[in-house]
């Protein structure tokens, strides 16, 4: 079984959002770049697949310039065996998607994981996108995961409650909380992520499905109004008055 | 012409579809064309009808007992099916869990510029200008679309309803499911708890560590319950197993925009932000006079949780019982 995980290299989740004085890009200086969480959830799992002796082979790909190296490497060090980077901007999910499913396209990949979306654009397009480009069943917010036969076993959140969904291989699917436990690389696979393979692909030609023209800050609040501990009545009369409960 | 993908679901439609019926019906007045919907599954006539409240002016209906269950394949199949025979501009998904799986294999179907978290109508004086929520709703995005066709999923709470009675008509749409659609199929539901369920929620009654143990929740559920609100929990005390993992919202749990959050002993870590920071009214209680939460509360009580909750439960008796 091979499987290929889908990483997008993101902010960290405690970064704080400053966008370039243009108002066209983000500003990356000082900011920490990490693997995407959800997609973390889909690496680990596939990596438990390989440890259980399901799966041989575990490769991670994303779309991006030479910056995106080190969160491969991060991948790789979790416990992937090889990288893949995709030598280009990631502009949009079609084009990201687009990339992905060409290089997966008659590679014989039996799972391709992905996040539900990503953390900096909550686009959450590219994993049903590859699905279609692919032809192939895809599981969204999937939370968990077991092989059964020749088929899979997910569950996957809905509204108020889980889905038990049984799919046919191969399959993409898009990882929620649930589906793994994420892990700390240990120094030996830090040490081994060094010279395992990180092949870089250029990129075919994909239309651009979404274009970007700036970004802005959502409006501020206004001042938070205080209530003391004895005017509690007070709060709930004011959210009384404003139609709220 | 705009097309409304009408997920039903529970027996209804729920208040996220609604809010996308009204943002699909007022785009197409805005294009100055007609709004129609496309319903998957048996769905009862009357149901239908009462999309035409929101401005849809038809639906149709594609009815096969092979698609009383959801899948993605056979329902995105579907709705291209529709967008192409009326050559729809615009496909408008509300940005629900079966919305989100199915609008990408619209878009790669019809070849339509696909895009998630809008919050407003677009500008369409020259294409498709859209804003979105990005960033965990840290920042706003402005985009372009690329293509002459749009598949949009609307950000849950950030439309508002409105009545916009128009006639309605059903019409029949004949489309056989590929057998290729039902390679991945639901078996089971597996229902999580019989409270309001989380994503759907107008009020939300959340706590955290500062409530101190499990045992205490009592009076959080008592609080949830007599505003007919749902309850939530902060990260670490869904992982030191204080309540469920579904009650979880933040950045990696469920991200929830409420009219209104009720914030209980959280001190507000920027993740758990990420996750409610689009919630239109935040009330925080927190001892610590410091904590971040009071940063994006509208309302705010530094105080003892333990007797400013009981004061709040009490007050609000008052006023349910003279009502």
């Amino acid at each position: 079984m091979k499987i290929l995980v889908c990483i997008s290299h993101v902010p960290d989740t405690t970064t704080k959002i400053v966008f370039n004085q243009d108002g066209k890009s983000l500003n990356a200086s000082g900011v920490t770049f990490i693997i995407n969480p959800y997609d973390e959830f889909g690496l680990v799992r596939a990596i438990e697949f390989q440890e259980q002796g399901k799966a041989e082979q575990v490769t991670v790909i994303c779309v991006g310039g030479a910056e995106v190296e080190p969160t491969l490497r991060k991948a790789l060090a979790i416990g992937a065996n090889d990288a893949v980077r995709i030598n280009a901007n990631p502009t949009d999910a079609l084009f990201v998607a687009g990339q992905i499913a060409a290089y997966a396209k008659g590679k014989g990949f039996d799972i391709i994981f992905a996040g539900k979306e990503s953390i900096d654009y909550n686009g959450g397009m590219v994993p049903g996108m590859i699905a279609e480009m692919l032809e192939l069943p895809f599981v969204s917010f999937a939370t968990k995961m077991e092989l059964a036969g020749r088929g899979a076993v997910l569950r996957r959140e809905v509204d108020g409650g889980e889905e038990v969904i049984e799919s046919t291989l191969p399959v993409v699917v898009s990882c929620q909380k649930g589906m793994s436990e994420w892990r700390i690389p240990n120094m030996r696979g830090i040490m081994a992520s060094r010279t395992k393979p990180l092949l870089v692909v250029e990129p075919i030609s994909v239309a651009t499905g979404v274009q970007t023209s700036g970004y802005a800050y959502p409006s501020a609040k206004g001042s938070c109004v205080y209530f003391s501990t004895e005017e509690s009545e007070n709060l709930v009369n004011a959210l009384h008055n404003k139609g709220l409960i | 012409m705009v097309l409304l993908f009408a997920e039903y679901s529970d027996g209804h439609f729920k208040k996220a579809v609604l809010e996308a019926a009204t943002y699909a019906s007022d785009l197409a007045k805005s294009l100055g064309t007609t709004c129609a919907a496309v319903s998957v599954g048996a769905v009862s006539d009357e149901a239908l009808k009462t999309l035409s409240h929101y401005g849809v002016s038809k639906v149709y209906k594609i009815v096969d007992a092979k698609l009383d269950s959801f899948t993605n394949t056979a329902y995105a199949a579907a709705t291209a099916a529709v967008a192409i025979q009326t050559n729809a501009k615009a496909i408008i998904f509300a940005q629900t869990y079966n919305g989100r799986a199915v609008a990408p294999r619209v878009a790669i179907k019809i070849d339509a510029s696909a895009y998630s978290g809008v919050i407003q109508l677009p500008d369409t004086t020259n294409g498709f200008a859209s804003l979105r929520s990005a960033f965990s709703g840290k920042g706003i995005e402005a985009i372009q679309a690329g293509k002459e066709k749009v598949v949009i999923t609307i950000k849950t709470n950030s439309y508002h309803i409105t009545a916009n009675p128009v006639d309605c008509t059903l019409e029949n749409f004949a489309f056989s499911p590929a057998s290729t659609s039902f390679e991945a199929v639901a078996k089971e539901i597996v229902k999580a708890s019989e409270g309001i369920s989380l994503t759907e929620a107008e009020l939300v009654v959340s706590a955290g560590r500062g409530m101190k143990g499990p045992e205490n929740w009592g009076m959080i559920e008592e609080l949830a319950s007599l505003i007919g609100a749902a309850t939530a929990c902060s990260k670490p005390t869904a992982d030191m197993g204080w309540r469920p993992h579904h009650e979880h919202v933040g950045q990696t749990g469920i991200q929830i925009a409420p009219n209104l959050y009720i914030a209980i002993g959280i001190s507000g870590a920027i993740q758990h932000l990420a996750g409610v920071s689009s919630s239109k009214t935040i009330v925080v209680i927190n001892k610590d006079a410091e904590a971040p939460f009071f940063k994006i509360a509208d309302y705010g009580i530094v105080g003892d949780l333990f007797e400013v909750v009981p004061k709040i439960i009490a007050a609000i008796k008052k006023i349910k019982g003279k009502s």
